[in-house]
């Protein structure tokens, strides 16, 4: 355990996270385990509702105030985010750690030009402007913005789509983080914007040697970007490994049927298209056993009575189904 | 198969500035071209689908089909009648053959309606009075596997998946001979987004309706599409078989949308032919072949000529200089 936290960034472990709603109490996230190692691309993928962006906010500690924290820990740079106080967070948020939204016509201010956003973020530096406005025209430079020094002075709607998401990771950029948690960046632009601003990740993530935590419900995205991959459903994580093992190899039945699923990967045109019957569970009233048995197609005995635990597959690979029994426990 | 719809030269605009801007301007023209010189035919029973980034006028033409914009030239005709230039009353008796199915799943439903109203608002509409309405918005809610439980539901208690099984219940409750359907997984999950097409392809077996389907998800368009178009700035840059234009694309621009398209395996990652900057602004239309500022393989005649309609083989229509 303390050599992971010299090779990872992040480490969240056991974390379970409830809302309190009118219907009772919804468990949102249930024993989710992941890690960040220094300098990888960790992709998180599910479908809506699965507890993505859960995990990324409870990354940021931004939970919403019906939310409680029953179990684990978030651990960042060998410090758990969880204790920290507000102004240790605050320390920590956009410096160490920052983030891209996944609206980027929402997430930039429309009453101050680039510039001032891009000089007030660097607030923590002790540089002066001059120096300040120069970072921030090289960081513009660097995301792909042609002519950034003089694209500075304007505002946000004088930038299209591709570009105001770009100033954003731009943004994000900046503080040089150790960790860069973007939360579907890409799902408001054109498939052409959306591959120039993936290579675009991937350069930036080698040049500046950071970590990214990146979550997308786009396989394709993730199959192209990620070295590694946690696959959740409903609130848990039901597979992870390096990107071949779950491209190649999916252990889990639920990641199987995501993968078989899409429609990029049926060679063949079909006019009958698979798709996974049944709907995701009541997360307020949990049923016992796996998470997944109701829609699973490969369900044995003891998945209605227990819940599945880890098994090892690879030294990079686990998933969590009765079926791999044959495994090593976690 | 006989052309249900065939729209001919089309060409939207919309101004720009208004009449005083303009005349300070000494601008002539204070116009944009939204759709500009397209043709277009659907046959009964077949799936044609628009393809083309955001702001390539795919939502324009498909409105104009309806009725909901006016082309300022060309023709639209369905089932051999002239649609275009239709006053808004003469244009109601056909949109009980056009239905329309709008982007968003839930926004197009009005939230104080309970979904036995929302499907059987059409027949209202129409005034269509000879029916049992509870009966009809059974069989409507079963033809897209709901249960009888829904009508009785309001919008924001329905999942994407069902709010867009409602919406095409909507569209089919006047059995119309073609709908137009506006990204219609746009927001749905993998797993649902299967349904929703399967359902529409066994529709249309079912019935012979034919699709106009508008989406910028390529995987999508290669399984359920015969035909497809793709848009540039308001003019189809290449427009034919889906097979063949997926087996052999022809033009630049359809070549960089299918590279575009990530392919979810990580050791198969295709050539990438990047396509450079973004869609030019319809405001300042580039010379000669309006893609050239993106092309990878643009030449000096790309610049000032603009290139004709060809014809690779029958059907297959392309319009570039140097196709691949």
């Amino acid at each position: 355990m303390t050599n992971s936290s010299h090779t990872n960034v992040l480490d969240i472990r056991n974390l379970s996270i409830e809302f309190s709603t009118t219907r009772g109490r919804l468990k949102a996230l249930r024993d989710v385990t992941l890690t960040v190692p220094k300098q990888k691309i960790v992709g998180l993928v599910g479908e809506s509702g699965c507890g993505k962006s859960t995990v990324i906010f409870s990354i940021l500690n931004l939970m919403a105030e019906n939310a409680s924290i029953t179990n684990g820990e978030v651990v960042f740079e060998g410090q758990d985010i969880l204790k920290m106080s507000a102004q240790q967070l605050q320390s920590l948020r956009g410096d160490r750690i920052s983030m891209v939204f996944q609206d980027p016509m929402t997430s930039l201010n429309p009453v101050l030009s680039i510039e001032t956003q891009m000089i007030d973020i660097q607030y923590r530096s002790s540089a002066n402007k001059k120096e300040k406005r120069k970072r921030a025209a090289d960081m513009l430079d660097h995301v792909g913005i042609p002519d950034a020094i003089h694209r500075l002075k304007s505002y946000p709607h004088q930038f299209s789509g591709g570009m105001r998401q770009r100033i954003s990771i731009a943004m994000a950029l900046l503080a040089k983080p150790a960790l860069l948690l973007a939360d579907e960046p890409t799902t408001a632009l054109d498939a052409t914007l959306e591959a120039q601003i993936v290579h675009r990740l991937r350069q930036l993530q080698k040049d500046l040697a950071c970590s990214i935590l990146f979550v997308s419900h786009h396989l394709g995205l993730i199959a192209e970007l990620c070295d590694q991959v946690v696959v959740m459903y409903a609130g848990e994580v039901v597979e992870a490994g390096d990107v071949r093992d779950i491209f190649h190899r999916a252990a889990h039945p639920y990641t199987q049927a995501l993968l078989e699923c899409d429609p990029a990967r049926i060679e063949k045109a079909t006019r009958n298209l698979p798709t996974i019957p049944g709907d995701i569970p009541d997360l307020v009233n949990l049923p016992s056993g796996c998470i997944f048995q109701n829609r699973c197609s490969k369900k044995v005995k003891e998945c209605t009575t227990s819940s599945p635990p880890g098994y090892r597959i690879s030294p990079t690979h686990t998933a969590n189904c009765f079926l791999l029994a044959k495994g090593d426990d976690i | 198969m006989t052309a249900l719809l065939e729209a001919e030269n089309i060409r939207i605009r919309f101004r720009s500035k208004n009449k005083v801007r303009a005349l300070l301007d000494r601008d002539p023209d204070p116009f944009i071209d939204a759709v500009c010189g397209v043709s277009l035919d659907i046959k009964e029973g077949e799936t044609v689908a628009l393809v083309g980034e955001s702001g390539a006028g795919k939502t324009t033409l498909a409105r104009s089909i309806i009725g909901l914009e006016t082309p300022q030239e060309g023709s639209i005709l369905f089932q051999g009648q002239q649609l275009c230039g239709l006053p808004d009353r003469a244009f109601k008796p056909f949109r009980k053959d056009i239905a329309m199915m709008f982007q968003d799943p839930i926004g197009c439903l009005s939230p104080r309606l309970k979904v036995r109203s929302l499907v059987t608002e059409p027949f209202k509409i129409h005034g269509i009075k000879n029916i049992d309405v509870r009966a009809e918005a059974i069989r409507l809610l079963e033809m897209v596997g709901l249960t009888e439980a829904f009508a009785g539901r309001y919008p924001h208690q329905l999942s994407g998946g069902q709010a867009r099984r409602v919406g095409v219940a909507r569209a089919l409750a006047l059995s119309p001979k073609l709908i137009v359907a506006d990204e219609p997984t746009a927001g749905l999950d993998v797993s649902v987004q299967g349904e929703v097409l399967n359902l529409m392809a066994r529709l249309q077996d079912e019935t012979k309706v034919s699709f106009l389907i508008i989406t910028h998800n390529l995987s999508i368009v290669r399984h359920i599409s015969h035909r497809m178009a793709i848009m540039y700035l308001g003019r189809f840059v290449e427009q034919g078989n889906s097979q063949d234009i997926f087996a052999h694309p022809c033009h630049p621009y359809t070549k960089g949308l299918l590279a575009a398209n990530p392919n979810p395996d990580p050791d198969k990652q295709k050539e990438h032919i990047e396509l450079k900057g973004e869609v030019p602004s319809l405001m300042s239309r580039p010379s000669g072949c309006e893609f050239h500022t993106r092309c990878p393989f643009a030449q000096d005649r790309c610049q000032v000529e603009a290139p004709p309609v060809t014809e690779v083989i029958p059907g297959h229509r392309i319009s570039c200089h140097y196709p691949l």
